[in-house]
């Protein structure tokens, strides 16, 4: 799964983009940041506030417990500010 | 026509583009975003847009898609840089045109009011006391949301 980050959620892990094979049972946006929670240091700090986190699957505006699959692309960010 | 760049524009050739030889353009409205040197009282010396490639192209195409589905419109352009940018550059470009007046200004202000909430950017800026990521306003969400219909969900 290819998993992207963006702004402050990128900054405070350390990186913007990661191949991830999460086990099985992460079958959701919010089971993958719960996993990733997981695991502590940066991710813990940029996904300990969901309400804080907006989410893309493929590409397109997401919910937090929308279904994702190995094939998807999942971005984290911050609520966007364009213009 | 959409388009995500680091270079500058130049606001003058774009409209001149988009009129020459459409006389059914009565009339066209613009909006320019630039990078303030301030933010409360701190000085800003860079801020730096970072964006989803791929998705960004996506949204900004699927506003322009929504605003001449809105309005009757005759043409619609829309530029948005990243990258470093400095106090005083362009940030970001709106141009509608349509035949007469009222379409062109309210889809200008549709535009930039759903790029702020819709588009995938996101600033950092460079801060005397330090990197700071700008946060959405509050004010900016109330704004985009203003344009949804209740048809709409």
């Amino acid at each position: 799964m290819q998993v992207l980050y963006f702004g402050w959620v990128r900054s405070r892990i350390g990186t913007g983009k990661e191949e991830l094979s999460p086990p099985p049972e992460v079958d959701s946006v919010a089971g993958l940041i719960d996993w990733l929670k997981a695991r502590g240091g940066g991710y813990a700090s940029a996904l300990e506030d969901s309400s804080a986190l907006r989410v893309a699957v493929n590409q397109e505006i997401a919910p937090l417990d929308a279904a994702i699959t190995d094939s998807d692309e999942v971005a984290l960010f911050p609520p966007m500010t364009g213009g | 026509m959409i388009r995500v760049q680091t270079e500058d524009f130049d606001i003058g050739a774009e409209i001149s583009r988009m009129t020459d030889g459409n006389t059914e353009i009565g009339g066209l409205a613009s909006f320019v975003g630039l990078v303030r040197d301030y933010a409360g009282d701190e000085k800003i010396s860079s801020m730096t847009l970072e964006h989803y490639p791929g998705m960004t192209e996506k949204q900004l195409e699927r506003l322009e898609a929504d605003a001449r589905e809105r309005w009757q419109l005759q043409d619609v352009l829309i530029i948005h840089r990243y990258g470093e940018l400095q106090p005083g550059d362009r940030i970001v470009l709106v141009v509608t045109a349509s035949e007469h007046r009222e379409a062109s200004l309210e889809s200008c202000q549709f535009l930039i009011d759903w790029l702020k909430t819709k588009a995938p950017f996101w600033k950092l800026e460079d801060r005397e006391s330090g990197a700071k990521w700008v946060e959405s306003r509050e004010e900016d969400t109330v704004a985009a949301d203003r344009w949804v219909r209740v048809t709409d969900s």
